[in-house]
């Protein structure tokens, strides 16, 4: 068992089409880079030069947003969900 | 017709066709619509404008949807009234209320909406979608009945009854998600990515957004072709006020504000500053989510995320998208942000309806209690010429102002009514 990432339409060019991938790894940032081996330039799109989360950029991690857990250095294990999805706009 | 050269990436600037895309595909970054205005400067005019519809689309030119044919259910040329009785009571002699809470489904909702669900079915299109806060869906649902469409509206479990009966009244697929607004969006955007939908906020965002603009148009064309001094707008993700600011600064540099001679748009039309606009623009968010207003009250330039608690549920956002540009307006208006606190947006409710007559939701009672706050300290002056925006109806969130129901209980006949309002005076 590993971590399903759900890739966003934009992000897909860059999977080959592939709208989930499957990662193994025990924190976010770990996961980010596996993703970017497998996907060369794949960090570039989630991560600013100053190695934090872009600003247009949202993970969640089973439904819950990273920047409210510890951010890229968040524990993920087996049977998570990652999901990564570009900010929108509404309401008001 | 739509005067569009295609899209841009705001962020780094890359270029993309005129498509159902809100997103970049390098940076994330959000697309914005290019305008034509070289073309836009030839067919408009203050005449052409006042010869149209006594709708949104009297602003077809500066729309980016066809306008010859629009899904309309008369969004938008709402009223713009001098409030005496407000004014007076916070010491302001020259206060306007543009009254957008008797659009047609009872919100600002309706502009952004007819732009989009017109830009829709040119994408050809066939199902209508969003997430919403509440008075989205209401929108949503109507204008896809008006087209004869589907209508798929994602909502909070934990929305005002009357928003959801509001949108349920127009048979829309309603999907009631137990979850916060920013989950809803957050599943709307992967649905989004699966479902050849046209989601509103989502794929058809750069559209959708524009709607806004037109509160700018109206405010100015109603104070006879001028700016205001000062605007006071609620926000949640920051998209409306930035749209104000754009459509006030579109009219300067487009020659259609009286003794303004138009200019060049400069090489970011989204950033045009046309120095005849001197109104200042002054957000409004409750205290239970206000990440904007904490941003620019702690000298930020990145808004923080926070998880929302608060009355005004149709500004419960908690990760708002556009709060960086929405900073970035306030800057360059020299403007401000305020939390208003919670225990204050009932009485900006009860305020606004007993000096003007106008009901308006928990998001009105923010603005009036902001607008209060601005009176108070002396950021507007008393002659200063200001326009406060209420957005939304009362109707739709009768349940936070329940406690103003105390009639006179009486028996049916005249003794019972004189002994109970003789005590009532």
């Amino acid at each position: 068992m590993s971590i399903v990432v759900r890739i966003p339409t934009p992000l897909r060019k860059m999977t080959n089409g592939q709208a989930k991938v499957e990662v193994d790894s025990t924190v976010l940032g770990e996961l980010v880079e596996k993703l970017n081996s497998e996907f060369p330039g794949f960090k570039d799109r989630l991560v600013d030069e100053e190695g934090e989360l872009r600003y247009f950029v949202n993970i969640y991690l089973n439904g819950e947003d990273v920047r409210f857990m510890d951010g890229l250095k968040t524990a993920t294990s087996d049977g998570d969900e990652i999901s990564i999805v570009p900010a929108v706009a509404g309401g008001i | 017709m739509a005067f569009l050269n295609g899209l841009k990436c705001r962020e780094c600037g890359r270029e993309y066709p005129v498509e159902p895309l809100n997103v970049c595909d390098f940076c994330f970054g959000p697309l914005e619509v290019v305008y034509d205005y070289a073309t836009i400067s030839e067919v408009v005019s203050q005449d052409s404008i006042a010869k149209g519809p006594l709708s949104i689309w009297r602003y077809k030119d500066l729309l980016p949807a066809e306008g010859d044919d629009p899904v309309d259910i008369m969004a938008g040329f709402t009223p713009l009234l001098k409030a005496r009785g407000l004014g007076k009571t916070l010491g302001l002699n020259n206060l306007y209320i543009k009254n957008d809470s008797v659009n047609p489904s009872f919100s600002f909702k309706d502009r952004v909406v007819s732009v989009a669900a017109t830009k829709a079915l040119e994408f050809g299109y066939e199902t209508i979608a969003c997430a919403s806060t509440g008075n989205l869906a209401c929108s949503v649902a109507a204008h896809c009945a008006r087209a004869g469409v589907r209508a798929v509206v994602f909502i909070p479990s934990d929305l005002e009854r009357g928003k959801i009966i509001g949108a349920a009244i127009y048979n829309p697929v309603l999907v009631s998600v137990d979850g916060t607004y920013d989950q809803v969006n957050r599943l709307c955007s992967e649905l989004a990515d699966d479902y050849p939908w046209a989601f509103v906020n989502i794929n058809m965002r750069p559209y959708y957004a524009e709607g806004s603009k037109t509160l700018g148009y109206e405010v100015a064309e109603q104070l006879g072709w001028r700016v205001p001094d000062h605007v006071v707008v609620p926000s949640a993700s920051g998209a409306m006020f930035t749209k104000i600011w754009k459509g006030l600064n579109e009219m300067a540099c487009l020659g259609l504000l009286d003794g303004v001679p138009s200019s060049s748009f400069g090489v970011d039309q989204n950033t045009v500053h046309h120095p005849a606009v001197t109104t200042k623009m002054h957000m409004q968010q409750a205290e239970g989510c206000s990440p904007i207003a904490t941003a620019w009250n702690s000298n930020q330039s990145q808004v923080v995320p926070v998880r929302p608690d608060s009355l005004a549920k149709s500004l419960a956002i908690g990760n708002p998208a556009d709060g960086i540009y929405a900073l970035k307006v306030i800057e360059r208006s020299g403007g401000s942000a305020y939390a208003v606190p919670e225990s204050d947006i009932v009485d900006g409710i009860k305020l606004l309806a007993e000096t003007e007559g106008i009901f308006t939701e928990t998001a009105g009672g923010v603005t009036v209690s902001g607008l209060k706050n601005l009176a108070d300290s002396g950021a507007i002056k008393p002659d200063d010429l200001t326009v406060v925006y209420i957005t939304g109806n009362g109707l739709k969130t009768q349940e936070a102002v329940e406690q103003v129901v105390n009639p006179l209980s009486i028996k049916p006949s005249i003794s019972s009514f004189e002994s109970v309002f003789e005590g009532a005076k």
